[in-house]
C-alpha cells in the first residue's frame, strides 16, 4: 500500500512539474506514467477519466489526478495523487517566486521554453495517435473523430460542448 | 516585471478561499477556460488586482511548470495576502475538483459503468476526447512553429519519440536543450 501510494506521489509529481503551458501539455505525461510505466490503466479507462475530467468542473490534470489515485488507491490514493500534482506549483511560487522570476526573465529561459514547445506539440499529436489507436475502432467513432477534430479546428467553443457532442453521437450511433 | 511578495491588501483568508472555491467549482474545460473567470472576478468584480498586474502573472504562469489555473490563483492569493493567501487560493481551486471527481470515482462511475448507455456514451466521447488532443496539438503548432527550424524539431523529436519510446520527460528535455543551443548560434526557433 505504501508502495503504491509513494509511486502514485512519484509519478503525479512528475506530471506536475513537467506540465508547462497547461492544457493537453500534461497529457503525454500522465499517459506514459499511467499506462506505459505504472500499467494503471489501459488506453480507454484513460480517455474515459480524461473525458469524465473534462464534464466536470476545474483544472483537467487534478480531476485527472484525484479519479486515477482513488482507483488505485482509494480516498488515500486521491489526495495523494492531488497533492503529488499540485506540489511543484505550490513549492515553486510560494517558496522560489522571487528567484523563478528572475530565471523567466532570462533569454535563456525563452530559448528553453521555445524548445520545450517544439517537444511537446510531437509528444501531444503522438498521444494522439497512440490514445486514437483504442478510441476510433469502427465507422461511427473514425466520424465522430473527423467531425469533432474539424469542428475544434475551426471554433473556438469549450471543449464541454465537444464531450457532449460525443456522448450524444455514442448513443445515437452505438451498436446496442 | 514588478513582483511583490508583500502584502498589498488587507483581504479576509476566507474572502480569498471563498472567491477561489467558486472559480474552481463553476468553471467547466480547464486551464484556457478557467483563466478569463478568475481575470473576471478577480480583476473586474473584486478589483484585487490590475489588469497589468493580471497580465504579469499571466506570463509567469505560462512559463513555468503546473496547471494554468492553480498557478495564477496561488500568485493572486501570494499578491494578496503573502504566503497564506496564496495557500488559499491553491485550497480553493483545488478542493472542488477534489471533492466532485472523488464522489464520482468512488459512488458514480463504480454504478454505472457497466450500464449500455453509459458504455454508448463513453463509446462516442473516447473520439471525441482523442479530437480534442489532436485539435490541441494542431494549434499550438500553429501558434508556436512559424518558423522552419521550430518545425524541424518538432519533427525529429516525434520521430525520436515514436523509435525509441523513452519517457516524454526525456524528449521534453532533449526539445529545451535543443532550443538552447539553436537559439545561442543565432538562429531562432
Amino acid at each position: 500500500m505504501i508502495a503504491i501510494l509513494l509511486d502514485l506521489y512519484w509519478s503525479f509529481l512528475k506530471v506536475g512539474l513537467f506540465t508547462i503551458g497547461g492544457g493537453y501539455a500534461m497529457i503525454p505525461l500522465m499517459e506514459a506514467e499511467v499506462i506505459t510505466v505504472h500499467g494503471w490503466l489501459n488506453a480507454s479507462e484513460f480517455l474515459d477519466i480524461i473525458a469524465v475530467a473534462e464534464m466536470t468542473p476545474g483544472p483537467i490534470s487534478i480531476n485527472a489526478a484525484t479519479f486515477i489515485g482513488y482507483t488505485m488507491a482509494g480516498v488515500t490514493g486521491s489526495l495523494i495523487a492531488t497533492l503529488g500534482v499540485i506540489t511543484p506549483s505550490l513549492v515553486l511560487l510560494l517558496l522560489l517566486s522571487r528567484v523563478l522570476v528572475k530565471v523567466i526573465q532570462n533569454p535563456s529561459a525563452a530559448n528553453f521554453l521555445s524548445g520545450l514547445r517544439s517537444a511537446l506539440v510531437a509528444l501531444i499529436l503522438l498521444a494522439s495517435f497512440t490514445l486514437g489507436q483504442t478510441a476510433i475502432i469502427d465507422i461511427p467513432t473514425v466520424l465522430i473523430f473527423g467531425l469533432l477534430l474539424i469542428a475544434s479546428l475551426m471554433r473556438q467553443v469549450s471543449p464541454l460542448y465537444f464531450v457532449a457532442a460525443g456522448a450524444f453521437l455514442g448513443l445515437l450511433l452505438f451498436p446496442y | 516585471m514588478p513582483y511583490k511578495n508583500e502584502t498589498t491588501n488587507n483581504e479576509p483568508l476566507w474572502h480569498i478561499l471563498l472567491t477561489f472555491l467558486k472559480v474552481g467549482a463553476f468553471t467547466f474545460g480547464g486551464g484556457y477556460a478557467i483563466l478569463p473567470v478568475i481575470q473576471q472576478e478577480v480583476v473586474e468584480r473584486k478589483k484585487w488586482i490590475s489588469q497589468e498586474e493580471f497580465s504579469d502573472i499571466l506570463i509567469i504562469t505560462q512559463g513555468m511548470p503546473g496547471q494554468l489555473a492553480l498557478n495564477s490563483s496561488i500568485q493572486i492569493g501570494i499578491r494578496l495576502r503573502g504566503i497564506p493567501g496564496g495557500l488559499m487560493g491553491a485550497l480553493g481551486v483545488t478542493a472542488p475538483s477534489f471533492i466532485i471527481l472523488l464522489a464520482i470515482a468512488a459512488y458514480f462511475y463504480p454504478l454505472f459503468r457497466d450500464n449500455n448507455y453509459v458504455q454508448a456514451i463513453f463509446y462516442g466521447v473516447r473520439p471525441a476526447v482523442v479530437a480534442l488532443i489532436a485539435a490541441a496539438a494542431i494549434k499550438m503548432g500553429r501558434n508556436i512553429l512559424h518558423g522552419l527550424n521550430g518545425m524541424i524539431l518538432c519533427f525529429i523529436l516525434l520521430v525520436v519519440a515514436i523509435i525509441t519510446q523513452i519517457h516524454p520527460i526525456i524528449i521534453l528535455l532533449i526539445g529545451g536543450l535543443a532550443g538552447l543551443i539553436i537559439c545561442r548560434k543565432g538562429i531562432s526557433l
